[in-house]
């Protein structure tokens, strides 16, 4: 008798904790910038005698958990010092871990209605949706990275991130043993396959030796994955490893195992007190200060930036003291090289991996060539999984 | 030869995450219960044995945490499916979903937390034998635990009394009933038991085996270990193989891309799934054989008396 009522009751329950479980979902997913003042009624628009100018909300989309001490982290902290350097000339929020799929687009419309007027999207993936977005919202400015793709109102900025992998080569060609080096990729694009090729010319340009070991995870970001590839690099024989993943597993399992490895996007010395040999960090501060700037003196328009050392954008950080002072100099040499434009990375003569120049003698690589990077350098072992 | 060791010894640490919580969910499903809750539990044990060991600095109260943390989801997924007679798969999702939230909320400030160096181990004496030093002889203790958990799961099975109670209340909780079992009390203690199990699983993999929280991070192992079971028709040595063998391919598509072999990484990426399936089932091929193994009223209801 008591069963049917049982079940209901259960239902009843049941659907509660989904309720539930969905609202903390819910939280886990989504902070709001404290302090946001609420937004001044449209009619404000129109009356001329405003006091105080109504600040620009300014909205960040990123891939990942702000904790993931990487990619997302280094994105999270350049906002944090916008909002700090603009005051409330400005109102940032932020959304994490918003996936590379139909999400995103749900995600920038609703941020569109939400006010903001300037939306950054912080990964590759967010590409077409954020084209979609910007094309039925034209007075909102949207600022996508590491894209190719711009319009009229998106325009697409990036770091050269392999100005830091170069550098982080120049030490690791110093300082590996066994002349194998690891790096554990995330996913096959040009941009990691630059990093990859950077990577090992600088570990060339001090120790001709080097071979490159790769491996792939294809993600972004999945820890035990990460740990699991550079496992196996280093039961490859890899001593140094290097990572274009966002979390600091690689260099966590260098440290267990007795190896080298180097922190990457932002400073992860802390994850690996004795493997920890420099990190290459990415500071998104000054570009994102030129973004809002822009916006706010109406002076924004579309196009591509491509911002490096020499904009401050690139650096290479916490050089551990486990590296002699020579390759410490030598390093120091490269980055002042790259700062005042003395000294360049993608140079000829560059050898391919199939043993043909890549790059003749002297001639220096535009950025069409190094954003369409589809192969390894000579010194790479193995073959990149795109299946061209 | 030493880097086929280094290879066999890292498949050994990454198939230990999954026997654990596939060792855990044969003992549910023995009793006749189907908890699909298990990554949730794992997710939930992974950021409390995290915050235990950022806390107290010690792994083994941090194993303890998530054996708590797995056992308390448990005995909740317990109560509901047991007592109130709810559906099990549905329960077991809701529980999978909750974890999976609740996990990413509570493990918010932990995120930037990293644990105290990891001690290494190794087997005094043993550990510097030529190739089985380092291919066997240099784990973490759990990764031993694991193998003494299945053997000693298999004894409790099938030597023990209390092992065959606990298959009879899943083979035919009716007869069990009629002879004087309490067939609810021991299928909560095997559900308990379970989700302790897929807690320690949970813990060791945030504290050991990749030492850091992230949301998410189990990657669906949880969902593995629950397929490894079935595949394994519920023979515990069976499941370690299983558990092994996708630690192993795992680790072997790696070595191999390390070796630049021509193969797509994508291609690569799903072999661990495709030959862990391939060869439980070409182990167990025989369909009656299946059947025979599987306890009858998996997934079913039971009601004492009406």
């Amino acid at each position: 008798m008591t069963l049917l009522a049982k079940r209901a009751l259960l239902k009843l329950s049941g659907g509660a904790a989904l309720a539930a479980a969905a609202a903390l979902v819910g939280c886990g997913k989504k902070e709001e910038a404290p302090a946001a003042p609420a937004a001044a009624p449209a009619s404000v628009a129109a009356s001329a005698a405003v006091a105080k100018p109504e600040p620009l909300k300014v909205a960040f989309a990123y891939v990942g958990p702000v904790g993931d001490a990487g990619w997302t982290f280094a994105h999270d902290n350049a906002r944090k010092a916008v909002q700090a350097e603009f005051g409330d000339r400005i109102v940032t929020t932020f959304v994490e871990n918003v996936p590379e799929s139909a999400d995103a687009e749900r995600v920038m419309r609703d941020l569109v209605g939400q006010g903001n007027k300037l939306i950054f999207g912080t990964t590759f993936g967010y590409m077409e949706p954020m084209l979609k977005v910007a094309a039925d919202s034209k007075d909102v400015k949207f600022e996508h990275a590491t894209g190719y793709k711009a319009a009229e109102n998106m325009r697409t900025y990036d770091s050269r991130t392999y100005e830091g992998a170069y550098m982080a080569g120049v030490i690791a060609g110093r300082m590996t043993k066994s002349n194998v080096l690891g790096v554990v990729g995330s996913i096959p694009i040009p941009e990691v396959i630059r990093n990859i090729n950077s990577f090992t010319l600088g570990a060339q340009s001090v120790n001709p030796k080097v071979r490159t070991k790769v491996v792939w995870v294809n993600k972004w970001f999945d820890p035990p994955k990460e740990g699991e590839g550079a496992a196996s690099l280093i039961s490859g024989g890899a001593d140094v490893l290097f990572q274009n993943t966002d979390s600091s597993a690689v260099l966590q399992k260098a440290e267990e195992k007795g190896k080298f490895a180097f922190g990457w996007d932002s400073d992860m010395s802390k994850f690996g007190p004795k493997a920890h040999l420099a990190s290459a960090v990415i500071n998104w501060t000054p570009y994102y200060k030129k973004a809002i700037d822009d916006a706010l003196t109406g002076s924004w328009a579309t196009g591509s930036q491509w911002w490096g050392v020499k904009e401050g954008a690139i650096d290479i950080v916490s050089v551990s003291d486990t590296v002699p002072a020579d390759a410490k100099a030598q390093v120091e040499k490269v980055k002042a090289g790259l700062k005042d434009g003395s000294f360049v990375i993608w140079k000829g003569p560059i050898v391919g991996q199939d043993g043909k120049e890549a790059l003749a003698k002297d001639a220096v690589a535009d950025d069409k060539f190094l954003g369409g990077i589809n192969f390894y350098v000579k010194g790479v072992d193995g073959k990149i999984p795109s299946g061209k | 030869m030493n880097e086929f060791a280094l290879l066999l010894a890292a498949t050994l640490s990454a198939g230990t995450v999954l026997a654990i919580a596939a060792l855990g969910l044969l003992i549910n499903e023995r009793a006749g219960i189907v908890n699909l809750g298990a990554e949730g539990m794992m997710l939930v044990a992974a950021i409390a044995g995290f915050a235990t060991a950022v806390h107290t600095h010690n792994d083994w109260l941090a194993f303890a945490a998530g054996a708590a943390a797995g056992a308390v989801m448990a005995a909740a997924f317990g109560l509901l499916v047991i007592w109130l007679n709810t559906n099990q798969y549905a329960t077991g999702l809701a529980l999978s979903l909750f974890g999976t939230g609740f996990s990413a909320f509570v493990g918010i400030r932990y995120t930037q937390e990293k644990l105290a160096e990891r001690p290494h181990f190794e087997v005094p004496g043993l550990a510097d034998l030529p190739f089985v030093g380092p291919a066997l002889f240099r784990q973490h203790p759990m990764v031993y635990l694991a193998v003494a958990l299945m053997l000693g799961l298999a004894w409790f099975l099938y030597r023990s009394r209390a092992g065959l109670v606990l298959r009879a209340v899943g083979e035919s909780p009716e007869s069990a009933h009629a002879l004087g079992y309490p067939v609810r009390r021991i299928r909560l203690a095997a559900v308990v038991a379970g989700g302790a199990l897929c807690g320690v699983a949970g813990a060791y993999l945030s504290v050991i085996y990749t030492p850091l929280w992230v949301e998410g991070m189990t990657a669906g192992k949880g969902w593995i270990a629950l397929a490894l079971t079935t595949f394994a028709t519920w023979r515990p040595a069976r499941v370690l193989l299983g558990a092994y063998l996708f630690g192993g391919v795992t680790m072997l598509q790696f070595h191999l891309q390390g070796e630049g072999v021509q193969v797509a990484s994508q291609f690569l990426t799903m072999l661990p799934y495709l030959a862990t399936i391939v060869v439980l089932v070409l182990i167990s091929r025989n369909p009656a054989w299946i059947r025979a193994n599987m306890p009858a009223s998996i997934g079913k209801p039971f009601f004492p008396g009406g």
